[in-house]
Formats: C-alpha cells, sequence, structure tokens
C-alpha cells in the first residue's frame, strides 16, 4: 500500500465503490466502453485493489480511465456490489488533481470539457441550452436542429416554453441571483478550485 | 406471483409534486415538457410547481468528471431547499440523470449522514439556505405509469393499427440512470423494466422485448460531448438498432431525453454515413418520449407538442394511430407565420 491508494480513500466515494473485487469479469462483460475500446474495468478494480504506487500512478497518466461511458451497467450486474463507474470517477477526480491527466490524449480533454460544461452551469445555470449547440460543431444533429436552431425564437413559445424569458417555464433565463448563489457553492465546496487545477496547468 | 412483483414496484407519491426541469429535455423536447404539466393539472388535477428559481442539478458535469461530488451534493441540496420554501415534499426530476444524481445523493447522506451535515454546512456557507430531503422522488414516468388507467377514459385514441386492426408493436428504453444505479428505484427494477412497457399495454399497445433492450442509448457524456468521441456514442446506439431492427416495431418510446435525442439523431447520421436505415421503407424507426404519447394520444395538437422537432418524422405513425394533424403547421412559428422548411436528407426519407 502507498500515498496514492491513501490519496483515493479520501474520496467519500471510494469505499462504495470497491468493496471486494472478486476478478468475475461481470463487469467487463456487459461493459459499452469494453466494446469500443480496448478497455477492462475488470483490470482496473484490480489495480486498485492491490493498491500498488507505481501501478497507480501509471492507471491515472493513461487513456484507459477515460474510456467508460458512465452508463453505470457494471453497478447492477457486480456480484459483489462494487460500482467500477463509480471507482472510475474517483480515478479521474485525482487524475486531475494531481495533474496526471495531461499525459493522455484522452484526459487532457478534460480542459475543454471543464470551460464548455462549466462555463454553462456558471453563466447560465444550464448544462446544455439549446443556444449553445451550434449546429456547425453538431452536424449529427441534422437539417431539423439546424431550422430549429435558426427559428427558435418563433418556435420555443408554440411549444409553451418561455425561451430568454422571465419567471418559470423551459429555456427562461434564470435569475442573477439564483447563478450568484450557485457560483458561491462551486466556490466552497472544491468546483472552482478543480476547474483551476485543469484549466491553469 | 403478485407476491414477488411487488417487489419490483416503487413508492410514487399521489399529489403536491415540485417539478425540476431538465438541462436536455428542455433543450430538445421542451414541448414535452409542457405537455407534463399540463396532463397533470388538466386532466389529472394535481398540484405540481414549477419554481423559477431552479437550475442545473449539475448532472451531465458530475458524470463528466468536471464537477465534484461535493459540489454536487450541495447544489442538489439547494433545489431541495427550493422545494421545502414552496412547501412540497415530492421532488420530481424531468431528466433520467437528474433522478440518477438525486438517488446517489440521498443514499450516500443516508448511508454516511456527517456527509449530509457537511452539505448543511456548505448550503449554509454558500448560500445561507437550509433544506430537508424529500419524503419521495419520483422521475415524471413513474407518475404517468402510476395514473395511466386514470388517463386512459380520457384519451381519444389507443395504440392499435387502424388499417389492421392490431396493436402498434413498441420497443421501448428507460435509460441507463433510471435503474441501472438503484434498481429498487424503478419500476420492475432494471431486470423488469416495465415504466413505459406499463404505459404501452395500459393504451393497447404490444411491448416488443428485444435483446438490446437495456444496452445504453451511447450517450457516456465525455463521449458524446467531446466530437472526436463520438464514435463510442453512435456504434452503442447502432447495437440497439440493429438488435431492435428484425421485429419491425412501430416506433420507439423514451424515458430519458438524452436517449430519445440520440436515437432519433443517430438514425439521420448512420443513414447518411452508410445508407442504412433500420424499417423497411427508408424512413427510420419513429422515437417519442412519454410526454409526446401520452399527449399524442389525449388528443394534443402533434406540432404543440413539438414533434416537428423530431429527424424521424412522425407523420406515417400518426396516420396509423388516427391521429389527425395539419402538415401546413408543422413549420409554422407562434404567430402562424410559415418559417421555410429543414433541409432534406440526402439518405433518410422525409
Amino acid at each position: 500500500m502507498g500515498y496514492l491508494i491513501d490519496y483515493l480513500k479520501q474520496d467519500v466515494r471510494f469505499e462504495e465503490s470497491l468493496k471486494a473485487c472478486m476478478n468475475c469479469g461481470m463487469c467487463t462483460a456487459v461493459c459499452p466502453a469494453a466494446e469500443f475500446y480496448e478497455y477492462d474495468p475488470r483490470r482496473i478494480c484490480d489495480a486498485v485493489q492491490r493498491g500498488d504506487d507505481d501501478t497507480l500512478e501509471r492507471l491515472l497518466k493513461e487513456d484507459t480511465i477515460w474510456y467508460c461511458g458512465q452508463c453505470m451497467s457494471c453497478k447492477t450486474r457486480c456480484p459483489r456490489g462494487n460500482v467500477p463507474g463509480e471507482l472510475i470517477s474517483v480515478l479521474r477526480r485525482a487524475s486531475q488533481e494531481l495533474g496526471y491527466f495531461h499525459q493522455s490524449e484522452k484526459g487532457e480533454q478534460q480542459k475543454q470539457l471543464m470551460k464548455t460544461l462549466q462555463g454553462n452551469i456558471l453563466e447560465i445555470g444550464y448544462c446544455v441550452y439549446p443556444d449553445r449547440v451550434d449546429p456547425d460543431y453538431h452536424p449529427e444533429q441534422g437539417p431539423v436542429w439546424q431550422w430549429y436552431h435558426r427559428n427558435i425564437a418563433a418556435v420555443a413559445p408554440k411549444l409553451g416554453a418561455n425561451y430568454h424569458g422571465q419567471g418559470a417555464g423551459a429555456l427562461r433565463d434564470i435569475p442573477q441571483e439564483d447563478l450568484d448563489e450557485v457560483r458561491r457553492i462551486f466556490e466552497v465546496t472544491g468546483g472552482m478550485e478543480l476547474k483551476k487545477k485543469v484549466c491553469d496547468e | 406471483m403478485s407476491r414477488y412483483w411487488n417487489e419490483y414496484q416503487k413508492a410514487i407519491a399521489d399529489d403536491h409534486y415540485f417539478y425540476e426541469r431538465s438541462c436536455i429535455r428542455q433543450t430538445f423536447f421542451p414541448g414535452s415538457e409542457a405537455a407534463f404539466l399540463k396532463i397533470l393539472r388538466e386532466e389529472l388535477g394535481k398540484d405540481i410547481c414549477d419554481n423559477p428559481h431552479q437550475h442545473t442539478c449539475t448532472g451531465i458535469g458530475y458524470h463528466s468528471d468536471v464537477v465534484p461530488f461535493e459540489t454536487t451534493m450541495t447544489v442538489v441540496a439547494r433545489l431541495f431547499s427550493l422545494m421545502k420554501e414552496c412547501g412540497h415534499k415530492n421532488y420530481v426530476p424531468s431528466c433520467v440523470t437528474s433522478f440518477g444524481v438525486f438517488t446517489e445523493v440521498m443514499a450516500k447522506w443516508k448511508e454516511n449522514p456527517a456527509l449530509k451535515e457537511q452539505a448543511r454546512q456548505y448550503l449554509w456557507e454558500a448560500c445561507k439556505r437550509e433544506f430537508e430531503v424529500p419524503e419521495n422522488v419520483a422521475h415524471p414516468s413513474d407518475i404517468i405509469y402510476k395514473f395511466r388507467f386514470d388517463l386512459k377514459p380520457k384519451m381519444r385514441f389507443q395504440l392499435v393499427n387502424r388499417f389492421t386492426g392490431k396493436p402498434l408493436r413498441v420497443v421501448e428504453h428507460i435509460g441507463c440512470h433510471y435503474a441501472k444505479i438503484f434498481p429498487e428505484q424503478g419500476v420492475g427494477n432494471a431486470e423488469f423494466p416495465y415504466v413505459l412497457a406499463g404505459m404501452i399495454e395500459a393504451w393497447g399497445g404490444e411491448v416488443i422485448d428485444y435483446p438490446e433492450r437495456r444496452h445504453c442509448c451511447g450517450f457516456g457524456f465525455r463521449q458524446y460531448l467531446v466530437q472526436e468521441n463520438r464514435g463510442y456514442s453512435i456504434a452503442n446506439t447502432k447495437k440497439k438498432f440493429e438488435s431492435m431492427e428484425p421485429y419491425e416495431p412501430d416506433f420507439i418510446l423514451t424515458n430519458c431525453p438524452g436517449c430519445s435525442m440520440f436515437l432519433d439523431k443517430w438514425q439521420y447520421t448512420i443513414a447518411e454515413m452508410e445508407h442504412k436505415t433500420f424499417d423497411q421503407h427508408g424512413y427510420g424507426i419513429p422515437v417519442l418520449t412519454y410526454e409526446e404519447l401520452t399527449g399524442l394520444l389525449l388528443g394534443y395538437d402533434p406540432w404543440s407538442l413539438g414533434l416537428q422537432l423530431h429527424q424521424v418524422q412522425v407523420e406515417r405513425l400518426l396516420d396509423k394511430i388516427g391521429i389527425a394533424y395539419n402538415p401546413r403547421e408543422k413549420y409554422t412559428g407562434v404567430d402562424g407565420k410559415m418559417l421555410g422548411m429543414p433541409s432534406k436528407p440526402e439518405c433518410l426519407m422525409v
């Protein structure tokens, strides 16, 4: 046992995510990421369970931990009640906090995700908003999305939405006082600090 | 049998709900959220609060690992404090990702009361607010499921093919975070998904149990949000389409707004990339949210429900059910003015 396993154990989710893995491989069998990538959650559970510093450091610097899609199919199927998908989230957080994520191509993508998603949450109070799903960057959305994106101000009210309006309803603007409180939560609970670590290094 | 089935049921509150809007549902299916509130208030006479001070639960950020758990649980605590202010105790998140986040946070607080105290301290320090844990958390589909037989007599249409007189064949997808994280929180559990199937059967349709029914829609959070990773997303969705194709479903019914969007839009992308559709006629398989389906059967106008926002066109399905619609109103704005047509895909027929 070493420094890194102790570091991982500080995450409140660690204990529930890995109780005792018996290496049956059920998680890998059901995993959508394992079908698409060279990815094996069973091996990750095994590596963390061993707790060896060198192995863990290598893991935190590799693409592997960024392959999971967080569907949590593994949670339902694990006969020991482990949650490999949650363990991945613990590893990803450590990789970002310790600066290891820079050393993998997939890990480096966190910079872009951090700017986009935290930007959306703190600026407008939503993770996703139609104005920010630009058809040029989302060709897979197809021509109907292009049409809606172009005509949303005229179409949204027909669907009962309150697009950029005040008060209740879908797509309303969230009042500044509420955005200020959300920002304050990010400051107090470490959300801002994580962003700084990922984006400023 | 009923004794065993009881293990797959969940408690769903009767009335007095606090509604939390979904980032994804209001972005892609705003008509569904409006329809849900209308159904509850006008068809079922229920009390549901739509608080203007609500905001994201951070779920997409949390599962993309850009928001720490402590931040997410405190944002959740703020949303619970809004519910408390409204005098409600029954929380209804419109999104399956949110539903998973709320059930996860509440489970962690139950396992570790010190964590709940930490959330109280964080929320007080940040916002000078206090919260109470809801007595009941139900996804909106749980509520429609609970009252499916109350809604049935009000419905103008059934899930019956009017040309053949046979039940429409429906595949459903409940979304991973509805029941895979905490199976006991989903109607029918993760093994026997019944929240949508119960609606389909009650309203005259036939549920098709296809092999990859429980497979992920392919969202994968960072696997879709980062453009370079989208191969993961479309490959997993394609696996579902290939699995359901031999059963020739009339439509796909979905629980989660993200799943609804991917199952609709990836059909277009696959058609353009590989000249492949998963129906016999080249139009694709229509995808409906449960709110859209309920609204349609109640007789709501398809274009007020937002069905014109679907890339896979729904008219052939509406014709089968016998729902009348005005094609000239499809692409108009709120003032009735024509807004032009979306361009036609090269391969997917529209």
